[in-house]
This record gives C-alpha cells, structure tokens and sequence, in this order.
C-alpha cells in the first residue's frame, strides 16, 4: 500500500517523460479524443433535442433513447465495434459518440420544454418568430441544464475513452490497461489518478460553466442549483441541473 | 476483419447456455447487490439530511463528484485493498455510484411530504418513528423506485467492466470474444446485459405499483 512510491515510480519512468507513453501526450490524447467524440454528438443531439423539446414531439423517443443506452455495456460496444471495423481509431469513435448522445438530447428537450409558458407566450405575443422564440429566450432559459447535460455525456466520454485503451486506443487508459496487462502497479495506479484528476477537473470547469451560464434573473438562489431532481418522474442521474429558471430580461 | 466468421454461431449459444446462466447470475449479484446496499444507507442519510439541510449541501457536492468518476479508475485504485478479480473490488464503487443517485431521491422523497399531511399524523398521536414508518416512508416510495430505476440500471451495465480487473459477471464475455475474434459471446453479453436491466426495471415498475397503488393514474 505504498501508493507514494507507486506514484514516485510512475512519475519518474522516463518513458513517461517524453515520447509517444509521456503524459502529456496521453493526456492529450485522451482529450483529442474525448473532445472529437462529444463534438460530434452535439452536433447532432443539441439541435435534435432542442427542437423535439420546443414541439414536444417525439419527447417518448428521447426517454426510450436515454434508457436503452443506459443499459448497454460500453464494453460490449467498444470491442465489438472493433471486431466488425477493424483496429483503430475510427472504430472506437462510433460507440462513444453514440453513448454521449442520449444524455445532451435528454438534457436539450427537458430544459427547453420546462421553460416557463407564460415566458414563451410573451415572447410569441411580442412578435417573436418560433425560430427567435427558441433560439433566444428558451435555449438561454436552458443554458444550465444544456450544461448540465454535456457535462453528464464529457464524464461519460472520458470514463469510456479510459475503457477503450483495452481494444487499443490512445489516452491515459492505456497506463491502466498496459500496466494491468504486465501487472505493472504503478503504472496502473497513475494512469487512474491521472483519469479521476481529469474527470474531476472536467466536473470543476462544467459547475463553473454553469454557474456563469444561469440567466441573471435566476441566478440568485443558490438552492434551486443544488436541487439535482424534482420527482420520481425525472431522471436524476442524466438532468442534474437545477429547474428551468425564470427569464426576468427577455428581449 | 471478421475473415468469414459468422456475425453469430448459433450453435455456441446453444452448447453454452448453462454457462452464459452462471454469468448472468453472478453479473446480476455483482450488479444488484450494491444497489440493495445502497438502498439502505440512502434512506437513513436521506432522513439526516433531510433534517439537518446543512448537512445536504456537502454531502450531495461529494456524491456528484463521485458519480463523475470513472469506473475502471476507481476499481483498479482498490485493488490494493480488495484484492484482483474479487468482487468487492467492484461491488464497492457500484455501492457508491447507486447511492450517489439514490441520496437525492431520498431526500426529495422525503421532503415531498406536505406539513399540513405531517401535521395531520402528529395530530392524530403518531410519534416520530411511527410517522416515519406509517407517513413518510410511503410517501417516498414513489421516488425512491424511481431513484432504483436509474441506479440498477446505470449498476447492471457498468458492473461490465469489471472484467477488465477480472470480474465482471457478463462482461467476460466482451474480453473472451474480442480476444478470440469472436463476436457472438459479444453480442450474448450484450444482450443478456440489456436483457437483465429490463428485467429489473419492470420488476421495479411492478414493485412500485404494489407498494405505492395511488400512484397508478398519476406516473407514467
């Protein structure tokens, strides 16, 4: 239990130093990759869950999509995503844009559907397009649990990302899987601080996002942020966010 | 990449299903236990705090942070202290991540007892611990299956990974069929995978129909 010199080991192996098994390389890696695979997913599950939320239609498909790809093993998909595509990259980038989708378009049509009726009325009855409707008073409105949303599929994509070093990917899962492999201790070890020090730092960033995200008129109760669920109804673990704030600025 | 090997060997299914049973039912204790576990540290601590409000705040701040962290890490650091390829080495952080999702729904649960309903059974000569078991417990229910449902589902698929450490009931399959080249243990696993959080989730669904009957017409 010696976890100083494991870490006095892992730091101090040159090859950790420079080159191609440095840590800043496999951190930057892991973040290459994460940030390729929730890109692309946002491109396509942001817009999809704010216009399913802003016509609330289709809101059934979204909770089915969010509890299938709960239930599914990112192990499962990883290797066999390899197994039919072929080692590399591109193979592992489908299941983990697949898996960040679910909780983004979850988090997009609950926060743009629970802003305030009353709010979306005032801006139809001053004139509002449904376009101008949507994109300036309900996706402000929504910014925290937006947020709240790409947080939940970042942690997701990072904890994948470490996963997938087993069929081969780059990142800092390869210190724990390599080291697993060759039953190297402290390589294990620092490759899965480095992994916690990274989701952690990621879940800072996001909660600060966040905060700086609530429109103004709602930023005051800092209460309302806490709350994470508001019923059996919801989903506790995929909309974290506080309720949907009142907007007191409209334009 | 697959060089001919059919998507699924039907045959193996067949010649393996007393093996891929004994994984399914070591994957579902792996899994499940430690949401029961979970289960019942949730519901003192969720009276705690929802008693002592200041107690809350940290304590969920903690939990969001542990809910965040990723799986593997957080076996492979254990493993000092549980030991390779045991399953406390799994069942530990799966405990933490279900009661990182079952503390607030307790808590709400708890909270979403009306003063005046609370009042109304002080009145009628309940002391505390029989409000507790006759008012405010079934009150929850609702929200704690509901907490249930997300917790053994999320439990059921990430207990998987464990096979990366050595255990991970179902997920042996994923590392024996990607080593072999060999999809069809990959794909029984998932579906046995989905297949068991189904399950789960409509026993859940029933066990909330039995325990909580007046809120057939309301829930979904």
């Amino acid at each position: 239990m010696n976890w100083l010199g494991w870490l006095h080991d892992f730091l101090a192996d040159p090859a950790h130093r420079s080159g191609p098994d440095s840590i800043v390389h496999r951190l930057l890696e892991h973040l290459a990759f994460s940030a390729e695979a929730l890109g692309l997913s946002a491109l396509v599950a942001l817009p999809l869950g704010l216009l399913i939320g802003y016509s609330g239609r289709g809101l059934f498909l979204v909770t089915a999509v969010a509890g299938v790809a709960r239930a599914l093993p990112t192990l499962g998909l990883v290797t066999l995503a390899v197994l039919l595509a072929g080692v590399g990259d591109t193979a592992v980038l489908l299941p983990l844009t697949a898996l960040a989708a679910p909780p983004m378009l979850v988090a997009a049509a609950e926060g743009v559907r629970g802003t305030d009726p009353d709010v979306r009325d005032a801006a139809r009855g001053i004139g509002l397009t449904h376009p101008q409707t949507l994109l300036r008073v309900c996706v402000p409105a929504a910014a925290p649990t937006l947020l709240a949303g790409v947080r939940t599929a970042s942690v997701q994509v990072i904890a994948t990302a470490t996963v997938a070093a087993y069929v081969g990917l780059g990142g800092l899962g390869r210190y724990v899987i390599d080291g697993l492999a060759t039953r190297n201790y402290p390589t294990t070890v620092g490759g899965a601080l480095l992994v916690v020090l990274l989701a952690v730092g990621v879940q800072l960033l996001f909660a600060l996002l966040i905060r700086l995200a609530a429109p103004p008129g709602a930023r005051s109760s800092p209460r309302t942020r806490a709350r994470r669920t508001g019923g059996p109804s919801e989903d506790p673990a995929t909309v974290p966010a506080s309720p949907p704030a009142l907007v007191k600025e409209v334009p | 990449m697959l060089d001919g090997e059919p998507l699924v060997r039907w045959h193996w299914l067949g010649d393996h299903l007393g093996y891929l049973a004994d994984l399914t039912a070591d994957h579902a204790v792996i899994a499940l236990v430690p949401v029961l576990l979970a289960l019942l540290l949730a519901v003192p601590l969720g009276l705690a705090c929802a008693r002592f409000p200041r107690l809350y705040q940290p304590l969920a701040a903690v939990f969001n942070v542990v809910y965040a962290l990723p799986s593997l890490a957080v076996f492979v650091v254990l493993i000092p202290y549980t030991g390779l390829a045991t399953r406390q080495t799994v069942m530990v952080p799966l405990t933490c991540y279900a009661l990182a999702v079952l503390l607030p729904t307790a808590v709400d649960g708890l909270r979403a007892v009306p003063e005046p309903v609370r009042q109304a059974a002080t009145a009628m000569g309940y002391g505390p611990w029989r409000r507790l078991a006759a008012v405010e417990l079934p009150a929850s229910v609702p929200y704690l299956i509901g907490g249930l449902r997300v917790a053994a589902v999320s439990s059921i698929s990430l207990a998987a990974v464990g096979a990366l450490v050595g255990r991970g009931g179902l997920g042996y399959l994923f590392v024996d069929g990607f080593q072999r080249t060999f999809p069809t243990p990959i794909l029984a696993g998932i579906a046995l995978v989905a297949l068991l959080a189904l399950a789960t989730d409509l026993l859940l669904v029933a066990a909330r129909r039995v325990l909580a009957p007046w809120e057939r017409g309301v829930a979904r």
